[in-house]
């Protein structure tokens, strides 16, 4: 993929009418750096819509640009180092992959200010931003387990990082919680965008018997892949990745998770703005709005439903930890006591988290 | 060999299926090479052909509007390198490369408002007789039509090249362009077309992903396959029947570790067994067919034989093996390793070059 567009927004052409910021300042310059394609209905186009918030927040004060389809590795590094040449005083990384990256080129400009999702690493100019993803991977496994017929769940993963493991766990214990019969199995796609690869596998693992596919890549090809399934007179139930992908509702999606970054983007622009920027921590669930549930079709039973909104109203509320224990680990030494609640950070916490939990036969890639 | 929940009737079905994008931009290209023009567009003519077949398909409702139409609009792609590398004669690698970033970026304006559409269904052909054949039919007889077109155009390139005065001439432009043109040839009209039919062929390649086989449109919905099937041409030594074998190869070694990945079967044992039958298919086959095991066989087989003993003492120390990682470049490491060992003869002689009738 050697697309390397960078549109200037419409902000930017406004700005050339000589309609300065009301305070007199050049406007505020944000980047962004996609993994995929806007359009790709999923990851991408959600951190899109971020964008799109920010313009629509502030205006003729700030200035977007951005650029898709920037693979994960030294090109990364090549566009940020771009952008910040060109004066972006805020530029937001949105893929796991341009976590080293980032780190080099922002040492290069202390003067620009570095949001990168999903990853570890912060310095006084990087902050990290991520959701916690696996609350919603927890109801698709309460829904999961209960709507199976053939009890083998189909899960499509991109690479073997903590965010995705954290998700096939979350997902499998759900589950496991309430049929356990449960089995998954799960394929390795390496990549976080290729539709014609994810429909493939998503056929694949139908055809071995899955009528349940959970993804944790970026394209809308497994839902595709499973409504053909269904007209060939297949039952197999997906759930939504990143965004809502309604259009397959209401079967096969029956529902969804839904990362929402606009007001976060908005906030952190604000704090640019306002000087009080500071390298930051945030890692938002169901509670502060970052994730959200889609709606939950009539596809499924109503009691099922029922139970899995009850079960994300005590996720929001914090009633409920995704992983509180007992839980053991995939060898069988004890991860979590009875009653105690996985910690964010340290040895074993869920940042860095890289083993499956007990009852997953797989193995993780090494 | 236990083969877990894998269902091998249904896994060298999916081949067929999945190997056809590939094939058909490939079998494109290669008659593009073969008339001696470089076109590095197929990426771009292939998502021009998945987003103006979606396109058509979801306006008129019919599927195979849809193909024609993605076949048109890969040749326009096509004819719009032909004409600023034959008569204005710019560079047709650069040219390429610039068709390939036009026509992603062309795909991403024509599909919005497409994205998350899903296809008018393009039912499996159920051929009467042979679909009935217990085992093969299913494999082979109860496919999309498209299976078959793409098929059928492989094997009329191959009849063309060899067997037509027509193909003589396609080739004689490709091997030396000056010497066809002073026998009297058109060598820019046969480029020309030739260029034409290539991007036809991508363009129903890339509608056969969009229809067929995802079946919606996504931006960068073809992810690399043009490329794929550019190296493949080389990989093929630009012959037709060799480039079947090597998009198949590919489709199915796709499939396949997708499967075993999903049956959570090791690469490593079926690697061992895969060697050491084929280490005794070279002597039956040299036994049976020349009524002589030679010493270069024997050689071959011993090779083989060593290479499975080896593979399959690794696996059962239970050292250290990325299982995944392996499995998900296997499609690219087995493809490349048949068709290199295979390869025979060179590209054809003016590939790549400017041809002007002046000089």
């Amino acid at each position: 993929m050697l697309r390397r567009t960078l549109l200037a927004s419409a902000a930017a052409t406004a700005m050339l009418g000589g309609i300065a910021a009301a305070d007199g300042h050049e406007p505020v310059k944000v980047g962004f750096v996609y993994v995929g394609p806007v359009g790709d209905g999923g990851w991408t186009y959600e951190h899109n819509q971020g964008r799109l918030a920010v313009e629509e927040a502030f205006g003729d004060a700030v200035e977007t640009v951005f650029v898709e389809n920037v693979p994960e590795g030294p090109d990364a590094e090549r566009v940020m180092t771009q952008m910040a040449l060109e004066g972006a005083d805020l530029i937001f990384t949105t893929s796991f992959g341009y976590m080293d990256p980032t780190i080099n080129v922002a040492a290069q400009f202390p003067d620009v200010m570095f949001e990168h999702a999903t990853g570890y690493k912060q310095a006084d100019n990087v902050s990290v931003y991520s959701a916690r993803f696996y609350e919603g991977r927890a109801v698709q496994g309460h829904i999961a387990g209960q709507i199976t017929e053939s009890n083998v769940i189909g899960y499509i993963a991109s690479f073997p990082i903590p965010e995705v493991i954290r998700g096939i766990n979350s997902a499998y214990l759900h589950a496991l919680e309430v049929n356990p019969d449960v089995e998954f199995k799960i394929i390795w796609a390496y990549t976080w965008f290729d539709p014609a690869k994810e429909a493939e596998a998503a056929s694949v693992l139908i055809e071995q018997g899955a009528d349940v596919i959970l993804q944790h890549t970026d394209s809308t090809a497994p839902q595709a892949a499973a409504q053909a399934a269904n007209e060939a007179g297949a039952t197999v139930y997906t759930f939504g990745q990143a965004s809502d992908m309604a259009e397959f509702g209401p079967m096969p999606r029956v529902s969804s998770i839904i990362d929402d970054w606009g007001p976060y983007y908005v906030a952190r622009t604000q704090a640019v703005m306002d000087g009080t920027w500071e390298s930051v921590s945030t890692w938002d669930g169901i509670g502060a709005g970052m994730v959200g549930i889609g709606e939950i079709s009539d596809a499924i039973p109503a009691e099922v439903k029922a139970s899995a909104e009850a079960m994300v109203a005590e996720l929001a509320s914090g009633e409920y930890h995704a992983f509180t224990g007992p839980i053991n680990k995939q060898d069988g030494t004890p991860w979590l006591a009875e009653g105690e609640t996985a910690a964010d950070f340290g040895d074993d916490g869920l940042a860095g988290m890289a083993f499956y939990v007990e009852g997953l036969t797989a193995e993780i890639p090494q | 060999m236990n083969l877990g929940s894998i269902d091998p009737i249904l896994l060298l079905a999916s081949l067929m299926v999945a190997a056809t994008p590939i094939l058909l931009a490939a079998i494109g290209e290669l008659v593009v090479e073969r008339s001696g023009v470089l076109n590095l567009g197929v990426e771009g003519m292939m998502i021009s052909g998945s987003v103006l077949g979606f396109v058509a398909a979801i306006a008129t409702g019919n599927a195979w509007v849809g193909f024609f139409v993605a076949a048109l609009g890969g040749a326009g792609m096509a004819l719009i390198f032909g004409i600023l590398t034959q008569f204005f004669l710019s560079n047709q690698v650069a040219t390429g490369l610039a068709l390939t970033l036009f026509g992603l970026g062309l795909a991403s304006l024509l599909g919005q408002g497409y994205l998350g559409v899903k296809a008018p269904s393009f039912p499996d052909w159920h051929i009467p007789l042979l679909g009935d054949i217990p085992v093969i039919g299913p494999i082979v007889f109860q496919h999309d039509p498209m299976v078959y077109v793409g098929l059928i155009i492989v094997a009329g390139v191959w009849w063309f090249l060899n067997k037509s005065r027509a193909g003589l001439v396609l080739r004689a432009v490709g091997e030396n362009h000056e010497a066809a043109h002073a026998l009297g040839y058109h060598v820019v009209r046969t480029r020309l077309l030739a260029i034409m039919f290539g991007g036809a062929c991508a363009g129903l390649g890339g509608a056969y992903l969009s229809i067929v086989r995802v079946p919606t449109y996504a931006d960068g919905l073809t992810a690399g396959a043009g490329w794929i099937a550019l190296a493949i041409v080389v990989f093929a030594s630009w012959k037709p029947l060799r480039l079947l074998l090597g998009a198949y190869l590919f489709g199915g070694v796709t499939v396949l570790q997708l499967n075993l990945q999903a049956a959570m079967l090791s690469l490593l044992d079926i690697l061992s067994a895969i060697l050491f039958i084929s280490a005794v298919l070279v002597i039956l086959i040299g036994a049976i067919k020349l009524r002589t095991v030679t010493k270069k066989m024997m050689l071959w087989a011993l090779g083989l034989l060593i290479a499975a003993v080896l593979i399959y003492f690794y696996a059962a120390m239970g050292w250290p093996f990325n299982e995944t990682l392996w499995l998900s470049s296997s499609p690219y490491i087995a493809t490349i390793f048949v068709l290199v060992i295979m390869a025979s003869g060179g590209a054809p002689g003016s590939l790549g070059k400017t041809f002007h009738a002046s000089r």
